[in-house]
């Protein structure tokens, strides 16, 4: 009786969603399906997010911009399940984005008080780019504010907030040495830990995933002690790397154009920081158009965008260090046991022999002692009769 | 020394088929078709040998162990021809037939043993012989050795064939065959232990020590005459013919003082070396080291006294102990005192074994086939 | 009467032989050192982060099956080096296995492969020079077809190196030769030359021993350079980059590559560079986080036992002298017992 329901209920949903939405049930429930994928949910949770997304009453998002090159934005509107425009903007209501929104100036700043106002404590903030701490945060300002001031008080109301791009989520580029002007990460400023999704740009199904995980249950996805949702930052590059193979067998590529180069080997001896980076570009690639379009699948070692100490901070080429060493069990130890023992047949064999042994030698033993003694004991004898006859 | 009546040297005679040589026969086919097996499909196919333990039955019982069994002929023609016993003469065919068997089937089974047999020429190769090697000197040696060995017993067949000439002809020169045939014996048998010497801290400091070779040469001897003993009570017994005890005797007196001076090396390098204290340990090595000590101690008290010494059945007990405390030195040093560092054990695999059975049931066959077709031990009175 | 003066005789003879090699000068044999262009590896275990590419590279240029020892049977696994493995990475676990490097809950990688010694065990073993130590580079050479399988270089090798193919009826043995079959083409040891970390890195011992204690001079967490491949002595720097008309192949012999130096931390090492002195030294050297007894790197004295045996091989058998010497003697004594017209059978 309760799976009927169930089934029914999705199907409304997905009907809903198809009228108000224009477009077909069929490719909503594939996005739903896509983001349970990306989440790493069970079979059976896309029907959640179906009825989620439907009944969701398109909850505010605050999308803040600061030291960015808006390069997170676009990334997310090349992204192909959902459209940015048919799906998301429908189902969140992009309350504020100086890039996307229309309006410019004071009526696009009293729009953004006007939401945080009506949706307080439930809206959705995501801030994009580093934020300027050097001198009172004069670096950055935007409608005469700074992006100190503005992110803590857009933070104060916020029911999430999330950091997208590297450099909302640690510093970025804007934050590489000597970082003249002081570029902190959200989480730095706001003092408290935040969601991240970094990465130069980062997918943007991470982002998606997060929103809809949200959405759906109403909290957002495990994450990290950096605030990174797992399903997409627990794994090293080097963990999911398609060239991983080639880096296990000693096939590098020495320089660009190089024989090696050309065969596809590994990277590494090219400075790929896939081995000291979490994220999931070799599971998902770019651009929706398969999972080599990402930098080591074009060729170029990856330089760990995502990674703070390592992006923006390592030289490309300088030699990664490997994080995750952690061998497999079968690894060989020092001392193996090895070397074939005794069977229960080369051991009964060798008894019976012993034992046969042991027997014979105690046989004639007795036998020669036996003999010995009765000759000792005729010996005896004829010494006393030859005592007799003497006498 | 009275003068003993020796009775000449005679075939045994009898039937050649008995229980004895049925079973014998038995566990020879049984080797051989081992042995065919092994050629075909290799050495792991019937042995348990392994990285760490490349060197196991084979090698330390049927070549080293054998070898030092068939120590008798050289014990007894050093008595007979270097110390001037001759009392012991009617001893000497005997026990050179046992060292011929002894030493002709050890090389065998070194053949058996080696991967690559069909390059062992290079062996006596004066291009590839490396003469460094404990191993090239203890190969050319015992190859040597047999040859001369075959030479020593050539008179007993020469005599069944009939051929005088050629024995008279083989006698002048014979002198130098025993010399040959003393010093070789004493040459590789004291390597066969300067082989463990390479080995380093791989053989626990209770056995390894420069002392080796001489260790090994005074248990050679030691087990020369102690295999001696045992096998006379055996031929006796099973030849139905008394013991010369009179013989064995004073000869086992003449072993125990090799004893007590192989006791006096072996403990004093032990104790010098400082190493003494492992023994007490309650490991394998310790025990088995004591046991070994036991071994060869136990014969003083069981043939220490003259009167001891003229119980044929003291006389085999005390043989068959120095015949295993001389096994025993061997097993330790090269088996169960070796360790590769590497986590190995070993063990010897059944068919392993049914080869070793195969190669002394060889022995036995064709001693008794010769003792009773061939003059090798003297006619009973 | 006569018997007893004749058994005094033989004895004095015996004793006279026995003495007579305490006579002999014992001239001990000297351990060997290292010849002056000894090439070699040197292995820091701090550097290699377990990833077998040296073990698979190792296997390719050597025609090597794999060796399973997984329920799958999908990978390579040997768990010790054998007659078809030359080369294996083994790990030391200890404890929680938390940090790489260390000897207390740590975990350490350890390279084990030939050593090359200067005074090889296996060489003074093998009865018909199947294992030579070439005079020029040092390299402990295997030829197969003088080999005939007696083990006793298995035997004897204290890191037990050499492995019979125990499984093959024409079986050999089977040992690293650092790749000396690449070297007419200019290619050195494969598992230097795919290491990506330079752990293992090749080159004149000499140089490489320069380059161990130069690290363990540094002070653990700085930076420095650390090169990868090939070890380039500075005067071949100097000359890199000259042309010199003669195509591929420069003034070194090797292949060109491209220089892999990189910059990384250093590690905490155990002060010590084994295979310095060991048994008079080794071509192979190696680094370590942690004590290399534990890490299966045996502690050995600085005097071979190739010396030890040989010496008292010289000391007995040198040149002869003492067997002849003692043939001598038996001959004469066994020449006044053994009667010309003695049957052999009789004697009065």
């Amino acid at each position: 009786m309760q799976q009927a329901s169930f089934i029914h209920e999705t199907n409304r949903a997905a009907d809903a969603v198809e009228r108000r939405l224009q477009i077909s049930r069929r490719e909503f429930l594939q996005f739903c399906s896509g983001v349970a994928a990306t989440l790493g949910l069970p079979a059976g949770a896309e029907a959640a997010i179906a009825q989620a997304v439907e009944a969701a009453k398109r909850p505010s998002v605050i999308w803040l911009h600061f030291q960015e090159c808006t390069g997170c934005s676009e990334s997310l509107l090349r992204a192909e399940h959902p459209t940015l425009e048919k799906l998301i903007l429908d189902i969140i209501s992009l309350d504020y984005h100086e890039t996307l929104m229309v309006a410019a100036g004071h009526q696009a700043e009293k729009a953004r008080k006007d939401a945080m106002a009506a949706n307080k404590g439930k809206y959705v903030l995501v801030v994009e780019g580093a934020i300027p701490t050097k001198d009172k945060g004069i670096y950055c300002k935007v409608g005469g504010h700074t992006a100190v001031d503005l992110v803590k008080e857009c933070a104060a109301d916020a029911a999430a907030v999330i950091a997208i791009g590297s450099c909302a989520s640690w510093g970025g580029m804007p934050a590489t040495d000597p970082n003249p002007t002081g570029a902190s990460s959200v989480g730095e400023v706001l003092g408290k830990p935040v969601v991240t999704i970094p990465g130069c740009p980062p997918s943007p199904y991470n982002f998606l995933a997060t929103v809809v995980h949200f959405l759906t249950f109403g909290k957002l996805p495990a994450t990290d002690k950096l605030g990174r949702p797992l399903f997409a930052y627990s794994r090293l590059i080097h963990e999911n790397c398609e060239r991983r193979a080639h880096f296990d067998a000693g096939r590098f590529a020495m320089e660009f154009g190089d024989e090696g180069h050309r065969k596809g080997y590994c990277l590494y001896k090219l400075g790929c920081k896939g081995p000291e980076t979490y994220a999931n570009c070799p599971t998902l690639g770019f651009g929706d158009v398969g999972e080599v379009s990402w930098p080591v699948g074009c060729g170029h070692p990856c330089f760990g965008c995502s990674e703070k100490g390592v992006g923006f901070a390592k030289p490309i080429h300088a030699m990664a260090k490997m994080l995750n060493v952690a061998p497999p069990l079968q690894y060989a130890r020092i001392v193996e046991e090895q070397g074939k023992g005794a069977t229960f047949a080369s051991a009964a064999a060798l008894a019976a022999i012993a034992g046969a042994a042991a027997g014979g030698a105690a046989m004639l033993t007795r036998n020669l002692g036996m003999s010995h003694k009765a000759e000792e004991l005729e010996k005896t004898q004829d010494k006393a009769g030859k005592n007799k006859a003497e006498v | 020394m009275s003068a003993q009546h020796h009775a000449v040297p005679a075939p045994v005679g009898g039937p050649l088929l008995n229980r004895t040589t049925f079973i014998a026969g038995l566990l020879i086919a049984l080797m051989a078709a081992i042995v065919l097996y092994r050629f075909i499909f290799g050495l792991a196919s019937v042995t348990n040998l392994s990285d760490g333990y490349p060197w196991g039955l084979w090698i330390v019982v049927d070549v080293m162990i054998g070898s030092a069994f068939a120590c008798g002929g050289f014990s007894v023609a050093m008595l007979v021809y270097i110390f001037n016993k001759g009392e012991y003469h009617p001893l000497v065919r005997p026990a050179l037939l046992a060292s011929l068997l002894g030493y002709t089937l050890a090389g065998a089974s070194v053949i058996v043993d080696i991967g690559r047999w069909w390059n062992v020429w290079n062996m006596y190769w004066p291009w590839s012989a490396n003469p460094n090697s404990v191993m090239f000197e203890v190969a050319v040696c015992i190859t040597a050795y047999v040859a001369v060995m075959w030479i020593e017993f050539a008179p007993v067949f020469l005599e069944k064939l009939g051929l005088k000439d050629i024995k008279k002809k083989l006698n002048r020169f014979l002198f130098v065959i025993v010399a040959l045939g003393t010093l070789l014996p004493m040459m590789h048998q004291s390597s066969l232990g300067t082989l463990w010497v390479v080995l380093g801290s791989q053989v626990h400091p209770l056995w390894q020590t420069p002392f080796v070779p001489v260790l090994f040469l005074l248990t050679a001897i030691i087990m020369g005459y102690a295999v001696v003993l045992f096998e006379s009570c055996i031929a006796s017994s099973a030849y139905r013919r008394s013991i010369e005890v009179s013989l064995l005797n004073p000869m086992a007196k003449i072993m125990l003082g090799v004893v007590a001076a192989y006791l006096a090396v072996r403990l004093g390098d032990v104790i010098f070396r400082g190493v003494i204290g492992r023994s007490f340990h309650l490991s394998l090595e310790g025990v088995m080291f004591w046991l070994e000590m036991a071994c060869f101690v136990a014969p003083f008290l069981i043939i220490g006294t003259e009167s001891q010494r003229r119980n044929p059945a003291r006389l085999f007990v005390a043989g068959i102990l120095l015949m295993l405390g001389g096994s025993l030195l061997r097993i330790n040093g090269f088996l169960i005192a070796y360790d590769t560092g590497a986590g190995f054990t070993y063990f010897p695999a059944l068919p392993e074994i049914l080869v070793t059975m195969g190669m002394f049931a060889t022995e036995v066959l064709i001693y008794v086939v010769i003792t009773r077709r061939f003059p090798v031990l003297p006619r009973e009175a | 009467m006569s018997s007893r003066r004749d058994f005094l005789k033989g004895a004095l003879a015996a004793t006279g032989a026995m003495v007579g090699a305490g006579a002999t000068p014992v001239h001990a044999r000297d351990t060997y050192s290292r010849p002056p262009e000894a090439m070699g590896l040197l292995y820091d275990a701090t550097l290699c982060v377990g990833c077998k590419a040296c073990m698979a590279a190792c296997k390719e240029a050597n025609n090597n099956p794999p060796e399973f020892n997984t329920v799958d049977k999908l990978w390579d696994t040997p768990l010790d080096t054998s007659g078809y493995t030359f080369n294996i990475i083994k790990m030391y676990r200890n404890g929680t296995m938390e940090t790489k490097d260390a000897e207390v809950n740590g975990y350490a990688f350890m390279k084990t492969s030939c050593m090359h010694c200067a005074d090889p065990s296996c060489v003074s073993a093998c009865p018909v020079s199947a294992m030579i130590k070439n005079p020029v580079n040092g390299i402990v050479e295997y030829n197969p077809d003088k080999c005939i399988g007696c083990r006793y270089c298995v035997v004897a090798c204290p890191f037990g190196i050499p492995k019979y193919q125990l499984d093959d009826p024409l079986g050999r043995i089977g040992k690293c030769e650092l790749c000396r079959h690449r070297h007419k083409d200019g290619y050195y040891s494969a598992c230097a030359e795919v290491c990506p970390t330079g752990a293992t890195l090749f080159g004149r011992t000499e140089d490489l021993l320069a380059e161990a204690k130069r690290r363990l001079a540094l002070k653990p967490g700085t930076v420095t350079k650390f090169p990868r491949g090939r070890l380039r002595p500075a005067t071949e720097r100097m000359l890199q980059g000259q042309a010199d008309g003669k195509g591929e192949k420069h003034r070194h012999g090797w292949r060109d590559e491209p220089d892999q130096i990189y910059e990384g931390t250093v590690g905490k090492y155990v002060q010590h560079v084994y295979g310095e002195k060991e048994y008079g030294g080794t071509q192979v050297l190696k680094l370590s986080g942690v004590t290399f007894e534990k890490v299966g790197m045996p502690n050995l004295p600085p005097y071979s036992s190739a010396a030890t045996s040989e010496t008292i091989q010289h000391s007995l058998y040198g040149g002869m002298l003492m067997p002849i010497a003692v043939l001598g003697a038996l001959t004469w004594v066994a020449k006044r017992n053994v009667k010309p017209d003695d049957d052999s059978g009789e004697q009065s």
